[in-house]
């Protein structure tokens, strides 16, 4: 599904990506770890097509995304802020991403699923945090595209949207959906993920499932095991 | 792009900007008209007000929505679009939507004072078309600038910098080369140099209508044949339609190659 | 034998009529011009008919003549001479369509020459492709009126003027409509006449052109798109009211060009879109009042030499540049007009503002120098630089203002 060689991105001087390589055949939640400035954004973004890499190729589907745009017609993606054009209200930036997308959407289902309906006729501008994250989310889910990609996808909710939101994400993964996901809370990630990727300094420090992460570092807790990985690297 | 553009553009209508733009020609366009009652001097403080405003405003109002649209810009990038229809699409929308301020803002109250029946009508409309030119060359010149410049501070300087040297500064270092060199033969350099700056372009547009008596006081045969004939709107216009597309194309380079 | 028994006939009756009419045309009795000229006696009346008469050097000398054309009969001079050289008191030339007089560098042949006569009329004649049109000698006590002159002139070297006049007095010049020649209307050593309501258009030099001839006016012409309108050169007590000088346009064009002249008035003119609307050199004791000058390259420029010229009660709107000057500001004097270009305020509300206006800006000295500069004209930077010169004059004279100002444009 996604395949990505050799991938190297300079910002300025600072080397962001060096020479990354990843492959993702199967289905299921894949969770993109990292300490800041690992390159977490910068490799989802160059998925994205946000950013346009110095070197190595990057494939979705078999096919070279450079210079491209209709692959994103499969793709969905939550950015980590959520900010949105401010003047719109927010039945209609769902309207005109809709509008953009030209497909199918299950808009009704989710705005409901997520509890945004009584502000769907507020302006973007007015909405607090938490809530600007729900229409995010909605947006984001809202074509059932097979793959997917969530950059902090928890920032800002409140716990039982918290809850509602795993529920989801894990449907989506029985609904046969890869899953990418960058987040802080560990516990969530050890939670829902079947795939632990750790990045350091722009490469792939650690590949694998959280029992092998867990084994490989003889921690037996998840957020020690990660403490570890970064510890190890120090010394 | 259309669909940008449309979302662009709804948008830009209903930001309070576009209405202080409109309400500014509409008061201004009162004003001269209704305070002074004579058409001649009213179309010349007009032309003033254009070239002065119309390339601030651009400028500034380009600069702001691009920085200003940044998270859509940001939502856009994920969508299935593509990355030149993006800010060709914002683009358009921030130069019809100030275009049309002005051509409304202008054009309602001189309609109103019976101008399609004045033969000022044809001064007017030069105005206007120029008036256009400028807001479309301005702002994509501040789209230019602020792709350039993710530092939002920098990005205004510049877009003040180059305004007030297209403005001001261009045509002083112009007239210095003139009196500097003026042993020499220089209608054929004056032309020249006029053409690489837009906003003497549009004024010397203006200029072939409103002072050609002025202008043909000028012996030069290169001159004659420049404001003496057609050859001077045809010039003129094509270069300002160039500095339109090239600004436009660099646009579309630009964000081919840029990270967001 | 026929020749003979005519002149007998009209032996033998003279003495019956005090004057008669010979009819003139193609197939009559008389078929020729020159002929009913021969035939007639003083006081007589030549009625020519419609069609079509090749002559030239038609010439009455001492007969007060009569001569009507019915329908515009034409007189075609092929190119060769004059066609009516007139020496004659109390005649009159109407109606007819004189035509091809050919340009010729050794004598002034026109269509009509009058020399040494008095108290003649011209009226409502056609002349077309000509070299001078109507031309006075030595005359006075004219009226030339309602001729149209049309002519192709291409250089001034060898073209002639439309009505030429030269050591006349006393004449009307009025409702003709030049167009095409060198100078519409020439005087030279020409007093006391009047041009009135004429059209002077598409001239290769002058429309109205005076030289040392005083006492004249010429009131409500046009004058549009010549080489200058009118240029009044060496003379004195020029009358010029209610003219239109309008689109004349060229490095060296002018609406009025006025040099060497004494004591004259300018009042109810409108200069509409010329280059410049009226260029002064040499010239005192000139009153410029209640004028309309309007988008014009300049309004006004006084060359070097101008003393006691006075403005008052002028419209200075949208031109380009309102006044050009050259020298010291010799008693000439602006007072009480309209600019447009003032942005004074009336704080007193009596209708003139409050500060002095300065009409001369800092540019036109700059294009002056280097007349390139004038593709800056209306630029930001140049007028920062008459603004600067406004608030501390420099260059321009710094006592050349209008001190009262007005504030409405004036109504006259």
């Amino acid at each position: 599904m996604v395949s990505i060689k050799n991938l190297h991105k300079k910002f300025g001087s600072q080397k962001v990506l060096d020479g990354l390589e990843l492959e993702i055949k199967e289905k299921g939640i894949i969770a993109i770890l990292g300490p800041n400035g690992s390159g977490k954004t910068t490799l989802i973004k160059s998925i994205l097509g946000m950013v346009i890499p110095d070197k190595g190729t990057n494939k979705i589907d078999g096919k070279d995304i450079k210079n491209r745009w209709d692959y994103r017609q499969q793709l969905d993606y939550l950015p980590q802020i959520a900010n949105f054009p401010g003047n719109l209200k927010v039945i209609e930036l769902i309207t005109m991403i809709k509008d953009l997308r030209g497909l199918p959407a299950r808009d009704k289902e989710l705005i409901d699923f997520f509890k945004i309906e009584h502000f769907l006729d507020k302006k973007l501008t007015k909405l607090s945090g938490g809530m600007k994250q729900k229409v995010n989310l909605v947006l984001c889910f809202m074509f059932d595209s097979p793959l997917i990609i969530l950059d902090e996808p928890t920032s800002g909710l409140d716990p039982v949207s918290l809850l509602r939101l795993r529920k989801f994400i894990q449907q989506e993964k029985e609904n046969g959906k890869t899953i990418l996901i960058t987040s802080h809370i560990m516990d969530f990630v050890e939670d829902v993920a079947d795939r632990i990727i750790f990045l350091l300094e722009g490469k792939i420090y650690f590949d694998g499932t959280v029992n092998e992460l867990k084994e490989s570092t003889q921690e037996p807790d998840f957020e020690h095991a990660i403490a570890k990985l970064l510890t190890k690297e120090d010394v | 792009m259309f669909k940008i553009f449309k979302y662009s553009f709804f948008d830009l209508t209903r930001s309070s900007w576009s209405y202080v733009y409109f309400l500014f020609y509409l008061l201004l366009g009162m004003v001269l008209l209704f305070l002074n009652n004579d058409l001649n001097t009213a179309v010349i403080t007009l032309m003033n007000v254009i070239i002065m405003l119309v390339p601030l405003i651009g400028t500034i109002f380009g600069v702001m929505y691009y920085y200003n649209s940044r998270e859509f810009t940001e939502l856009l990038l994920a969508q299935p679009v593509k990355r030149s229809s993006i800010f060709l699409g914002q683009y358009f929308g921030v130069a019809i939507s100030l275009s049309i301020s002005l051509v409304l803002g202008l054009g309602i109250p001189f309609a109103a004072y019976g101008l399609f029946k004045s033969p000022a009508i044809w001064d007017f409309v030069m105005l206007l078309v120029t008036g256009l030119f400028l807001t479309l060359i301005f702002s994509a010149l501040a789209f230019n600038i602020a792709l350039s410049n993710e530092n939002k501070i920098k990005g205004f300087g510049y877009a003040i910098l180059l305004w007030l040297f297209l403005a001001v500064i261009y045509d002083g270092l112009f007239l210095l080369s003139l009196v500097y060199f003026q042993e020499y033969p220089l209608d054929k350099f004056s032309l020249v140099a006029t053409m690489f700056n837009p906003i003497d372009l549009s004024r010397i547009l203006i200029l072939l209508k409103l002072d050609i008596s002025a202008l043909l006081s000028y012996t030069g045969a290169v001159f004659k044949q420049f404001f003496g004939t057609s050859f001077g709107s045809i010039a003129s216009i094509s270069m300002l339609v160039l500095w339109v597309v090239l600004p436009l194309l660099r646009i579309a380079y630009v964000v081919r190659k840029k990270d967001f | 034998m026929e020749r003979f028994l005519i002149f007998l006939s009209l032996l033998l009756f003279i003495p019956t009529l005090e004057a008669k009419e010979i009819v003139v045309c193609p197939g009559c009795e008389v078929s020729s011009i020159k002929q009913a000229v021969d035939l007639a006696n003083n006081g007589d009346t030549i009625r020519i008919q419609k069609g079509l008469y090749k002559e030239h050097d038609i010439e009455i000398i001492g007969k007060s003549l009569t001569i009507i054309g019915e329908n515009y009969p034409v007189i075609d001079a092929e190119m060769e001479g004059t066609a009516f050289r007139i020496k004659a008191d109390n005649f009159s030339i109407e109606g007819l369509h004189i035509k091809n007089i050919g340009t010729s560098h050794t004598s002034d042949d026109a269509a009509i020459l009058v020399s040494r006569s008095k108290n003649f009329s011209i009226k409502n004649n056609r002349l077309s492709n000509i070299f001078f049109g109507i031309l006075l000698e030595r005359s006075s006590e004219g009226d030339i009126t309602g001729n149209k002159i049309r002519s192709k002139a291409r250089s001034q070297a060898n073209s002639g003027n439309g009505i030429h006049i030269w050591n006349s007095k006393d004449l009307t010049i009025e409702n003709n409509d030049i167009q095409g020649v060198r100078d519409g209307i020439y005087l030279e050593f020409a007093n006391q006449c009047d041009i009135i309501n004429n059209i002077c258009r598409e001239n290769l030099r002058y429309g109205l052109h005076f030289m040392f001839s005083d006492h004249n006016k010429y009131l409500e012409n046009l004058f549009e798109n010549n080489g200058a309108g009118v240029a009044v050169m060496y003379s004195k007590f020029i009358e010029m009211e209610r003219n239109l000088f309008r689109k004349n346009w060229g490095s060296a064009s002018y609406g009025l060009l006025l040099k060497e002249i004494t004591d004259a008035t300018l009042k109810h003119n409108v200069f509409e879109d010329n280059t410049i609307a009226i260029s002064a050199d040499n010239t005192n004791r000139i009153d410029y009042i209640e004028n309309d000058f309007l988008s014009n390259g300049y309004a006004v420029r006084i060359r070097g030499a101008c003393y006691n010229n006075v403005f008052k009660r002028n419209n200075f709107l949208a031109n380009s540049f309102d006044v050009a000057y050259t020298g010291n500001i010799n008693e000439n004097e602006f007072l009480g007009n309209y600019w447009s270009e003032y942005t004074g305020y009336d704080l007193n509300k009596d209708g003139i503002g409050d500060v002095p206006f300065r009409p001369v800006k800092l540019f036109s000295y700059l294009v002056n120098k280097t007349p390139e500069a004038i593709i800056l004209l209306r630029s930001t930077f140049i007028g920062l630089l008459d603004f600067s010169e406004k608030v501390s004059p420099i260059f321009t004279p710094a006592e050349l203002t209008d001190s009262q100002p007005l504030m409405q444009k004036i109504k006259w």
